[in-house]
């Protein structure tokens, strides 16, 4: 009677056992594929820029719940959700620069609404956020370096004269003519796109990208001399002599400054120098010091 | 057994067309309503609910948020901001006390999906299906949870048919509906109310949700039950009937305890005796 039991009770235990290996491992199997799918449908595509004030991309597809409330509260509708077969994460919200660039609401309404702070609410300055970095990716087509006058990222700059500035350059090409360069400072730049979306090219010259993509980074041990001796008052290593031309009697460069200097004669008699070496060479020869 | 009438012949006869349907027909309108209430923003400029169902935010004050999602970001080491637990805290008393599955069967627009498939694989007369264990819900409710820890991302979110379904109506992204439609092909011809019942991990939390929930179907008339098996086929999970049908002899209450149902009341309007009611169930 109770052998009977007991086999009934291996049998359910077999079951059981078998049922639950399977179980797993179908599941472990289906565990993999959702992550490698996921891994691979995770990858932001590098036109795509997230909302203000997003988490960096991998925080952001922890935290977003891809409902879509930013993409209601955007009023000029520049966001989307993500669908599949898109380079981005699907229901993820993001926006194209060359379409359309964020607006920079002063309220930014688009952060505040975000249940779970995938876009973070300590964003309260449009002017701090940082959705991607403006490169001029061409220079081949950008008309300004062809010697054009354009400046039209400049001018449509949302944060005008900070985040792209115009700069003098010689044009080689004509040899007369200023070329008026831009020049993007990632310190101001809030990637907001506008300057991909208004580039006159057929395909813009300037670009927005994600920040990881457009910025590079300085090895942590460099240490930039001249702000370290700024930040000090002065070298931090040897003491800096004045460098000497060789110069004729009665003349001095100011480097930098004036330039050339011609001495008049009565400051030609004051010595030029303090250098051991007397300004007659027949003074060094008669020294008995420096005989043998 | 007398099943040699089709099935619902033979309620309609006893109770007509409403007394037939009543329960089936209030839950396509609440989910017609809650589409419709979240199409009115988008279509009309009428802004009642915003979002979807991972998140919305009611007259732009009440947030709700899916328990699944905050979840996985849990997992992935992210706490989220207040708005989304509060949201989940509404939607976990809501459905905590009418029956989590409640979600399932009233709101969840898969539903509609998974339905359709069931009615034309019994139109069809399709038989014929693989054994996959309820309780592989469980499994996959599990890895779904676990993923985001080593990924950490939301890796299920790429492929969650709910959501995804709902985003498509919502924001017209209609490519998603290939997901759908591999639900719909594998709820029709490889695992009779497949998805739903056996794969789902949304429905696997509400139904750990309601555990403990109020709002229940009785068979407070199982004695006048003729054996017409036709509640144990329209039901999406039929092992949850026969405890409290045909538990008498044990002792048992005549009431469906097992949180796998869905309180979706299709057993309510299928009976012809009139042995099913919605009740506390306690």
């Amino acid at each position: 009677m109770s052998k009977i039991k007991d086999n009934v009770q291996s049998a359910s235990r077999r079951k059981f056992i078998s049922e639950t290996a399977k179980n797993a491992c179908a599941v472990g199997l289906l565990g993999l594929g959702i992550g490698v799918y996921s891994k691979s449908a995770n990858s932001l595509s590098s036109s795509a820029l997230r909302p203000p004030g997003a988490l960096p991309e991998e925080d952001f597809l922890a935290a977003c719940t891809r409902c879509g409330l930013c993409v209601r509260d955007c009023p000029y509708d520049i966001l989307k959700l993500a669908d599949i077969g898109e380079q981005v994460a699907v229901g993820t919200p993001y926006f194209v620069a060359r379409e359309a660039g964020c607006e920079m609401c002063p309220d930014i309404p688009c952060v505040p609404v975000c249940p779970t702070g995938a876009l973070d609410h300590k964003l309260t300055n449009i002017d701090d956020a940082r959705m991607g970095l403006a490169v001029v990716i061409d220079q081949e087509t950008c008309i300004a370096f062809l010697g054009l006058r354009c400046e039209v990222c400049f001018n449509i700059c949302p944060v005008r004269g900070k985040a792209i500035t115009v700069e003098a350059s010689h044009n080689k090409r004509s040899g007369k003519h200023a070329r008026f360069i831009p020049i993007v400072h990632s310190d101001s730049c809030t990637g907001c796109g506008k300057c991909e979306e208004a580039c006159i090219t057929d395909q813009a010259a300037i670009k927005v990208l994600p920040i990881d993509l457009a910025k590079g980074k300085l090895g942590e041990h460099y240490r930039l001399g001249w702000k370290e001796k700024e930040a000090a008052g002065a070298s931090l290593v040897t003491p800096d002599t004045e460098h000497r031309y060789n110069l004729p009697e009665g003349v001095t460069y100011d480097h930098g400054g004036e330039g050339l200097i011609i001495q008049s004669e009565a400051e030609a008699q004051t010595p030029l120098s303090d250098s051991p070496f007397s300004d007659n060479p027949l003074d060094t020869l008669n020294n008995s010091s420096i005989k043998d | 057994m007398k099943n040699n009438e089709a099935i619902g012949q033979r309620s309609l006869k006893a109770k007509g067309f409403i007394g037939s349907y009543k329960w089936l027909i209030l839950r396509r309108l609440t989910q017609l309503l809650t589409m419709m209430l979240f199409l009115l923003g988008p279509v009309a400029g009428i802004w009642i609910i915003k979002g979807n169902l991972a998140s919305s935010l009611i007259l732009d004050t009440v947030p709700l948020a899916e328990p699944l999602y905050v979840l996985q970001a849990f997992a992935a080491g992210i706490l989220p901001h207040s708005t989304a637990l509060i949201g989940v805290l509404i939607i976990i008393t809501f459905y905590g006390l009418l029956g989590g599955r409640v979600y399932c069967s009233w709101f969840c627009p898969v539903n509609v999906v998974t339905d359709s498939a069931d009615w034309l694989r019994e139109k069809l007369s399709l038989t014929g299906s693989i054994s996959v264990s309820r309780n592989t819900r469980y499994w996959i409710l599990a890895i779904v949870v676990i993923l985001p820890a080593i990924t950490g991302t939301m890796a299920y979110e790429s492929l969650n048919p709910v959501p995804m379904l709902h985003r498509a109506i919502i924001f017209g992204s209609f490519s998603a509906l290939s997901v759908i439609l591999a639900i719909f092909v594998f709820d029709l011809f490889i695992q009779k109310k497949g998805w739903c019942g056996h794969l789902c991990p949304m429905g696997a939390l509400y139904k750990l949700i309601g555990s403990f929930s109020l709002v229940g179907v009785k068979a407070d008339k199982r004695s006048d039950c003729d054996d017409c098996m036709d509640c144990f086929i329209v039901c999406p999970e039929p092992q949850v009937i026969k405890p409290a049908l045909k538990g008498e002899q044990k002792n048992i209450e005549p009431v469906i305890k097992d949180s796998s149902c869905t309180n979706c009341g299709r057993c309510i309007d299928i009976c012809h005796k009139d042995v099913f009611h919605f009740g506390i169930r306690k």
